[in-house]
């Protein structure tokens, strides 16, 4: 099949990028996305030009690492990561848009790739629970209600992709935070934190210059992990549970530093 | 207690105060709309309604004392209500409009994959404000949308309150262009409260997967209930249900 490209071609973060338009002549419809792209690269590489930068790693719809939003959908389709789309999925002759995540916390760094490292700073601020080391603890000793571990694995199994913050029309990180927040707050091991987790991580959310969630649900309609509002439900409760109780962030957030 | 007053720091804060203030405002509309059903008594059980409400609480409270509590929630309500949205759309648009080359969109095209009543929210809420203000304007102060002398002012002339609101709804609604933009407000009320009265819940973090349809359904039941009711006023003037006082 043959398609045509429509790609957001940015030399780096400071310069002004356009779309470009390539052809796509030797699609097979069991490439996935990457595969195709990886063949447009390699006709590129050929021709002497720059080839289209992606950020892609594992392939196997489990690092979270793609990310390109595909004719305006994170992803290219509900509930499934780019690596994991097939071009069967889309028809011969079809123009496909392809852009990188837009957000002011993810800069571009070329093409289609951004930096996600303000994810990891919403991370380093509750996404951790206090335990002893040392050798494994014995199996059942902290008994874990059945519900409360699968919900807690629904939420744990976001893999930071972004897709969330790419579709919200508001460029808010909620779902993200939510669904770190949940994984945590579910267990008993995630107990002693839980109130002060998820304030300092909304903290570090907003400091990171993330909008504001207006309950849409067009992060959960994407995400490929399909985690649900109700994360952020709890999130929002957690954080006015923290306020009655008077807890109040105590997580240095990057603006704090700098100033 | 005094951590809630750092609520407003955080962006979920001020959705909860977004919530609580906006969980006033739906009380007073289901509120105004039943009040409002009374004008299918009659003139006599509307106007009686209406000095009733200034009269709400005496003699125990003065004359209009309850009814001034209550506007001033409400207003401090819709205060807070603008505000937490001001802030929050501010906050949002920062995130959203970095890296759009100016001039150019977030993305070449973005698919909704949810309802359009999410959408409408801040353009929406834009409306119902300008509207407030005009419904004020129009049927309280008889300012605007009234020939001379057709709006009736309320008297103390027999030394108790007079009011004459059904006059003033039936020949106000009389005008076809008047009627059809609070028609066209109660539209854009509908789907705000629509999506509000579901995000009420999901905010104060009382929804979850297995409340959610029950939650929604009262969104809608709520906002059907507005605004069949509110619509029905204009209608039933208009086709001479409720005609003028004889």
């Amino acid at each position: 099949m043959k398609v045509t490209l429509k790609v957001w071609r940015q030399k780096n973060a400071k310069t002004p990028g356009e779309f470009k338009t390539y052809p796509a002549n030797h699609v097979s419809p069991d490439m996935s996305f990457l595969e195709m792209l990886d063949v447009v690269n390699q006709e590129l590489i050929l021709k002497g030009e720059e080839p289209i930068a992606f950020d892609h790693d594992c392939r196997e719809g489990i690092c979270g690492m793609c990310s390109l939003m595909i004719n305006g959908i994170a992803h290219g389709k509900k509930a499934v990561t780019t690596c994991q789309l097939h071009m069967r999925s889309f028809n011969d002759g079809d123009t496909i848009t392809i852009e990188p995540w837009r957000a002011k916390p993810f800069p571009i760094l070329k093409d289609l790739v951004v930096d996600r490292t303000s994810f990891d700073r919403i991370i380093q601020a509750g996404g951790f629970i206090s335990a002893s080391t040392g050798s494994a603890p014995d199996g059942n000793s902290i008994p874990v209600a059945k519900p409360d571990a699968d919900k807690a694995m629904d939420a744990a199994a976001c893999i930071g992709c972004a897709a969330c913050v790419a579709a919200c029309p508001n460029g808010s990180a909620m779902l993200f935070t939510a669904a770190k927040v949940t994984h945590l707050g579910f267990l008993p091991q995630g107990q002693t934190e839980r109130h002060q987790r998820a304030v300092n991580m909304i903290a570090v959310h907003d400091a990171e210059g993330f909008g504001n969630c207006t309950n849409i649900g067009e992060c959960s309609a994407v995400c490929p992990k399909e985690i649900s509002l109700d994360t952020i439900s709890r999130l929002n409760r957690d954080i006015v549970v923290a306020a009655l109780k008077g807890i109040e962030p105590n997580v240095e957030t990057a603006a704090a530093k700098a100033s | 207690m005094t951590g809630v007053l750092t609520l407003y720091r955080t962006s979920v804060g001020k959705k909860v105060i977004m919530a609580l203030t906006g969980f006033i405002l739906v009380g007073f509309v289901v509120f105004h709309m039943y009040g409002n059903t009374k004008m299918y008594q009659g003139p006599e059980a509307f106007n009686a309604y209406a000095v009733g409400l200034r009269e709400l609480g005496y003699p125990v409270f003065g004359y209009e004392h309850l009814l001034w509590v209550a506007r001033l929630v409400l207003i401090g309500a819709v205060i807070l209500h603008i505000w937490s949205a001001t802030a929050l759309t501010m906050q949002s648009h920062k995130s959203t409009g970095a890296n759009a080359v100016s001039g150019t969109r977030r993305y070449g095209e973005q698919k909704r994959q949810t309802s359009y009543a999410a959408y409408t929210m801040r353009f929406g809420g834009i409306v119902l404000l300008l509207f407030i203000v005009y419904h004020i304007l129009h049927l309280t102060f008889g300012m605007v949308g009234y020939g001379p002398n057709e709006f009736q002012h309320p008297n103390y002339l027999g030394g108790h309150p007079e009011y004459f609101v059904y006059n003033n709804v039936v020949v106000g609604f009389q005008k076809p262009l008047i009627s059809g933009f609070y028609m066209l407000a109660m539209v854009f009320l509908g789907m705000h409260l629509y999506h509000g009265v579901w995000s009420m819940f999901q905010t104060l973090g009382l929804n979850s997967v297995k409340y959610t349809g029950v939650l929604r359904g009262l969104a809608i039941l709520v906002a059907a209930a507005v605004v069949i009711g509110n619509l029905s006023f204009p209608i039933a003037v208009m086709a001479g249900i409720v005609g003028p006082a004889v």
